[in-house]
This record gives structure tokens, C-alpha cells and sequence, in this order.
């Protein structure tokens, strides 16, 4: 620094050289510094332009891609969905409709059994025809004349076919109302049927109204309307999330189970073995349980409640029942198995205890609770149900993986949006950069630039004109 | 295609290599000379202690100091314990049940040959060979030997864990302090000396440190 500052016996002076010396330099070398520092700060920028637009480019593929995803299994779970309440329409057709003509004829036979009944209860006993007139002749003969017997006669003998006729009214009027009667049951019979032919008809338009709704929606999809996709993003997500906290859940079980079967195994293949970092024990219960969730999913795919691998979906039936006979067993063999070894941890727990306390210098263990059955019969239950119930795993886990191809592809999405707006600001902040140092680079050169813009400007030429007018 | 088959393969077969040792074997010298005998009942809850800390698959020897320690007819009680807890826990109280006999009958010795024990350890866990060796002395440290007896002998003690337990001062120490000071650092130099780790508990209620 002193060497630089000793051209002169003054060093103010030195300095002061020196920056004329640069400046004129500087000056020099304007014009190529300028086109330098926008070479290279252009080529970053354009560089950063590119990898964005190509980025964006990436992410309207991604978007495209993950929007087929989803019209694919939106179409395809709407497609089950409709098959199902076909299924149900079908089941209910069968069960209820087959039956129609036997349906038919009973109400055709109770109707013909009310109409005859009918037709017996409209008819009435016939009336003495003509009674009336003769008695009214009879009481206009004299009764002087020797007619009283003989109408005491007549009076005993009307008195007597009247008592008569209205015994056979009332017999003809209690079988009417007897037929009536029996018209009752039949009524009844024939509107029950009829509320149950109601019933189906109500279960029926319910369900058509349902395949309308899903068939609407399912045009919707298959047209690949917005609105589809929207909720079928909403739909995914938060599958996505219940799934997951599903599985979570299951995975508890999972380690509850684990637990319960690690410490026997030691038993069965040794408490000091290790594959790798992991005692083997530890690997033998954790494979029986993946053994038990894979026996699960083949369990619910011979089911057909999931549709995780297309193979089994796509067995025949015989062999598809084999399946679910096979898994079933292998299922209740783990289980039982599993339940021994609970028993099992039991009797080692204890054996331990004792272990402990004897060389501890307790005296107490031999002593157990009497309720000690009920915690073992508790684990051995739990090693019991466990199996099964993570058979039900199948489920969230169908729903996990068909979700996660939506969420992933939609994380992706979000991530090449921001990183292309990044590769953008960046790409502008590059340019802008550039123009920043060139003016940087004009500041030491405030005086010539000046002169050189006054000489301009009293010699009047455009680049003059240009210097002016443009900011150093 | 097939070289990645080859790889994995491999990768597989590697993994599933001759694994290193991870049990333990332990070693515990009791000093059964005169000054010493009457602690003897502090080593027998040393050794159920150290029983309830061992594993299936760990090694435990019990050995006197005597007279002659460097012979496998000082070794009261040894265990390999089987691989089944139910089957190490019953070998743990059988171990138990031999050195509570031996604690009963236990007669004091007129001489103390620690070196010879040593010796007799290093060869007892180097047959056994467990990932972790512990020979642990259960004594004052202070060495006398019969006329005849040589232990002029340098200690392979690499990898081994060396600790002396319940190290008491004697009448003397009371007196000079250095005595028992530099019997305790000759011990430790003679440890580190043959690659061994060296330590001392005296502190019997905080053997949490020992294994």
C-alpha cells in the first residue's frame, strides 16, 4: 500500500493520481465493461428464464398427469359404486319381484273371492208377494157375517208366516254378514300385499334415485368438468388424512401386538441371535405380524372389499373361496399361535419375577395375586383378536395408497410452482443486477462522463442528446 | 439386470455374515485370604446383583484367591446361560444356590495370589470369547505369595474391562495412606499396561456403573 502511495513525495497527492489513473482507464474500458457485465448477466438470467419456463412446463405436465389420476379413480370408484346399487337393485328385483305372478294370482283369487262373496251377500229373501192385498180385502168383509173365525184364522196364519219370514230373514242376514265377515281376512291379505309391493316400489325409485345422482356425477368425470376435478381433489385429501390416521392407529395395534409375542419368541429361536443390528426374535414376531396383515389383504381381495392386486380380484369364484378359506385358516392358526405365545410372555413374566426377587434376597416371590388369570387372559384374548382385527387394515391402506398418488402429485405440483416462480425472481434479479453494475461502475466515472456529456450537449448531436438524457 | 440380481445377492449374503459377538462374560476374582474373609457375604450380593444384570447367551465365572489361583479348581461356580429366558433364569438360580454353598463353607486362605486369578480369567474369557470381557476383583489388592510362586508375567488384557470392587484399606493404610494408595495405582498400571480399562467401586450401592 506505502509502495502505491510513494509515486509522489506526496502521498495525498499519490492517491490522487492514482484515481485519475483508473478513472481514465475505467473510462476506456467503458463501453466493453458495460457489454461484459450484460453478457453475463443476461446469459444467468435467460439461463434462470429457461429452467423456469422448463420447470412450469413440468408442472402443467404433472397437473394434466394428476388430473387423469384422478378423473381415472374417480371414474373407476364411481363405476363401483354404481355397479353396487345395480347390484342391490338387481338383489331386490330378484328377491322381492320374482315373485310377482304368485303375488299376482293371490290377489287375483282373493279379489274373485270378495266378488262372489258379494254377489252371495246381495241376495235377499223373497217377500210373500200379494199378502198385503188380500189382507186388505179380507178386512173389508162384514164381520157380522160369520168372517171373524175365519179371520182369526187368517190372523193366526199371517202372525205365523210372518214369525217365519223373519226367521228367514234373519238366517239369510246372518250368512250375508257371515260372508261378509269372511270378506275381512281377505281384505286385509290384499292390502298388505299391496304394501309390500309399495315398500319394493319405494326401495326401488330411492335407489334409481341414487344411480341418477351417481350417473350425473359420473358424466361429470368422464367429461372432465372442473368441478369434478375440484371435488375430487377435496375428496382425496381428505381420504388422504383419515387414512392415514387410520393406519397410524393400526400401526399401534400393530406394535401392541409385537410386544406381545417378542419376548416369548426368544423361546422358540433364542434370545441372542442377531440378523444385523436386530435380534432375530424381534424379526421372527414382526414377520408373523406382516404374515398376518399380508394373510389380511388376501383375506379382503378374496372378498373382493378391496382391489389392491387385480390377480386375485379376477380369480373364479371356486378358487377365490379356496382363497378366503385358505387365509381364514392361516389367519386362526396366527392367531392361535399368538395367543399361546401371550400365555406364554405370562409364565415367562412370572418366571422372571421370581428370578428377580430370589436373587434380589426377597422372599416374596412366590407370592401371586389371585386376579393374576385375568391380565393373562387378557393378553391371550389380545393376541387372539389382534390378528383379525388388523385384517382390517386392507382397507386404510387401499385408500392410503389410491390417495397418495393425488396428495403426492399435488405436493408436486405446489413445489415446481414455487421453485419455478423462484428460478423467475432470480432470473429478474439477475438482470437487474447487471444494470446495477454498470452503474456501479459509472460511479468513479462521474467526471468524464460529465465533461463528455457537456461537450455532447454544445455540440448538439443525438448521442449527446442520448447521454442527456439517460441517468448515469 | 442380472448383475443387480448379483449385488443384492451379495449385499444379502453379507448381511447375513458371521455377526460379532454381543454377550457378555464376566469374571468375578473373591479374595478369600484372612484379612479379607470376612467380606465375603458383600460378595455373594455382588454376585446375585450381577445375575440379574446377565442375559441369555452371557457367561459368568466365580473363582477364589487363594494360595494358588492361577488353576480351574478355584473356580467355584461357572454358567453359559442358555440362549430361552426360562432356561437362563433357572441355570441364574442354580448359579445362585452354588455360591450361597460356597459362601457357607468357605474357609479363609493363608496367602493372596491375585495375579494368578488374573491370569486364570484372561484365559477363561479368551476361550469364551463374548463381545464384552469384565474381570472383576473383588478384593483389598493386596498380593502375597507363597514361596515358589512366580507371576512375574505381563497381562494381555486388550478389550478386557478391569474392576476392582470393595478395595478396603487395611490397618496399615490407616498409618501411611500411600500404602494402600500405590497398591492401587500399581494394580492400574499393571492393567493399562497389558491394554485393559481400569476401575475401581468401593461405593457397594451404586454398582450401577459395573456391567
Amino acid at each position: 500500500m506505502d509502495h502505491i502511495l510513494s509515486i509522489t513525495p506526496w502521498p495525498v497527492v499519490s492517491a490522487l493520481l492514482w484515481f485519475v489513473f483508473l478513472a481514465a482507464a475505467l473510462y476506456l474500458a467503458r463501453r466493453t465493461a458495460h457489454r461484459a457485465i450484460h453478457a453475463a448477466t443476461e446469459a444467468v438470467a435467460q439461463g434462470l428464464r429457461i429452467a423456469a419456463h422448463s420447470v412450469a412446463a413440468a408442472e402443467s405436465r404433472l397437473t394434466a398427469r394428476n388430473r387423469e389420476v384422478l378423473l381415472a379413480a374417480g371414474r373407476e370408484a364411481k363405476e363401483r359404486i354404481v355397479e353396487r346399487e345395480f347390484v342391490r337393485v338387481g338383489e331386490t328385483t330378484r328377491k322381492d319381484l320374482t315373485n310377482y305372478p304368485a303375488l299376482h294370482r293371490a290377489l287375483s283369487e282373493s279379489i274373485l273371492r270378495i266378488e262372489e262373496d258379494h254377489q252371495k251377500a246381495v241376495e235377499v229373501p223373497p217377500e210373500a208377494p200379494g199378502w198385503v192385498r188380500a189382507v186388505e180385502a179380507v178386512a173389508k168383509i162384514d164381520a157380522k157375517n160369520g168372517a171373524s173365525d175365519v179371520l182369526a184364522d187368517i190372523h193366526r196364519s199371517m202372525v205365523k208366516a210372518h214369525n217365519e219370514a223373519m226367521q228367514a230373514y234373519r238366517k239369510a242376514s246372518a250368512e250375508r254378514h257371515g260372508l261378509l265377515r269372511q270378506m275381512m281376512p281377505e281384505w286385509r291379505a290384499i292390502q298388505e300385499t299391496l304394501g309390500r309391493v309399495n315398500k319394493v316400489i319405494e326401495s326401488l325409485l330411492t335407489r334409481s334415485v341414487a344411480i341418477d345422482r351417481h350417473m350425473q356425477e359420473y358424466e361429470d368425470i368422464v367429461r372432465g368438468q372442473d368441478r369434478a376435478v375440484s371435488i375430487l381433489q377435496s375428496s382425496s385429501v381428505v381420504q388422504f388424512f383419515v387414512s392415514a390416521l387410520v393406519l397410524m392407529v393400526a400401526i399401534g395395534g400393530a406394535a401392541i401386538n409385537f410386544s406381545l409375542i417378542a419376548r416369548p419368541m426368544a423361546e422358540m429361536v433364542g434370545g441372542t441371535h442377531f440378523i444385523g443390528s436386530f435380534r432375530t426374535a424381534d424379526i421372527a414376531a414382526l414377520v408373523i405380524i406382516m404374515v398376518e396383515i399380508s394373510m389380511g389383504l388376501f383375506l379382503m381381495e378374496s372378498l373382493r372389499i378391496t382391489r389392491l392386486f387385480p390377480v386375485i380380484g379376477a380369480l373364479p369364484d371356486k378358487m377365490r373361496v379356496r382363497m378366503i378359506w385358505i387365509t381364514f385358516s392361516i389367519l386362526l392358526l396366527l392367531a392361535s399361535v399368538e395367543a399361546g405365545l401371550a400365555y406364554m410372555r405370562e409364565v415367562l413374566l412370572q418366571d422372571e419375577l421370581a428370578t428377580g426377587a430370589l436373587l434380589r434376597g426377597e422372599s416374596g416371590g412366590e407370592l401371586q395375586s389371585q386376579y393374576l388369570w385375568i391380565t393373562t387372559a387378557a393378553q391371550m384374548g389380545m393376541g387372539f383378536v389382534l390378528p383379525f382385527a388388523l385384517v382390517f387394515v386392507a382397507i386404510p391402506l387401499e385408500t392410503f395408497v389410491h390417495s397418495l398418488r393425488t396428495v403426492v402429485g399435488l405436493a408436486g405440483i405446489a413445489l415446481l410452482r414455487v421453485f419455478a416462480l423462484v428460478l423467475r425472481v432470480l432470473g429478474n434479479g439477475f438482470r437487474h443486477l447487471g444494470m446495477l453494475a454498470e452503474r456501479l461502475y459509472d460511479l468513479p466515472l462521474f467526471l468524464p462522463l460529465w465533461l463528455e456529456a457537456r461537450r455532447s450537449a454544445t455540440n448538439g448531436s443525438p448521442a449527446a442528446r442520448d447521454m442527456r438524457e439517460s441517468p448515469l | 439386470m442380472s448383475r443387480r440380481i448379483v449385488l443384492a445377492a451379495l449385499l444379502v449374503l453379507a448381511g447375513c455374515g458371521p455377526a460379532t459377538p454381543r454377550n457378555t462374560g464376566v469374571y468375578l476374582l473373591l479374595d478369600t485370604s484372612g484379612t479379607y474373609a470376612g467380606e465375603i457375604r458383600k460378595a455373594q450380593q455382588i454376585i446375585l446383583y450381577i445375575l440379574s444384570r446377565l442375559e441369555p447367551g452371557d457367561s459368568l465365572a466365580v473363582a477364589r484367591i487363594d494360595t494358588g489361583s492361577f488353576t480351574e479348581k478355584d473356580i467355584v461356580a461357572k454358567a453359559n446361560f442358555d440362549d430361552r429366558p426360562s432356561a437362563a433364569n433357572r441355570e441364574k438360580r442354580e448359579f445362585a444356590a452354588r455360591v450361597k454353598a460356597f459362601v457357607e463353607q468357605s474357609k479363609p486362605a493363608p496367602y493372596t495370589d491375585i495375579s494368578g486369578g488374573l491370569l486364570q480369567a484372561i484365559e477363561f474369557l479368551n476361550e469364551k470369547g463374548p463381545g464384552r470381557k469384565e474381570i472383576l476383583i473383588f478384593s483389598d489388592l493386596k498380593e502375597e505369595l507363597a514361596k515358589g510362586y512366580i507371576r512375574k508375567v505381563p497381562f494381555e488384557l486388550k478389550g478386557f474391562d478391569v474392576v476392582a470392587l470393595n478395595v478396603t484399606k487395611l490397618r496399615s493404610d490407616n498409618y501411611d495412606p500411600r500404602e494402600y494408595l500405590s497398591r492401587v495405582a500399581a494394580w492400574r498400571a499393571k492393567v493399562e499396561a497389558g491394554g485393559g480399562h481400569w476401575r475401581m467401586i468401593n461405593d457397594l450401592e451404586r454398582l450401577d456403573g459395573m456391567l
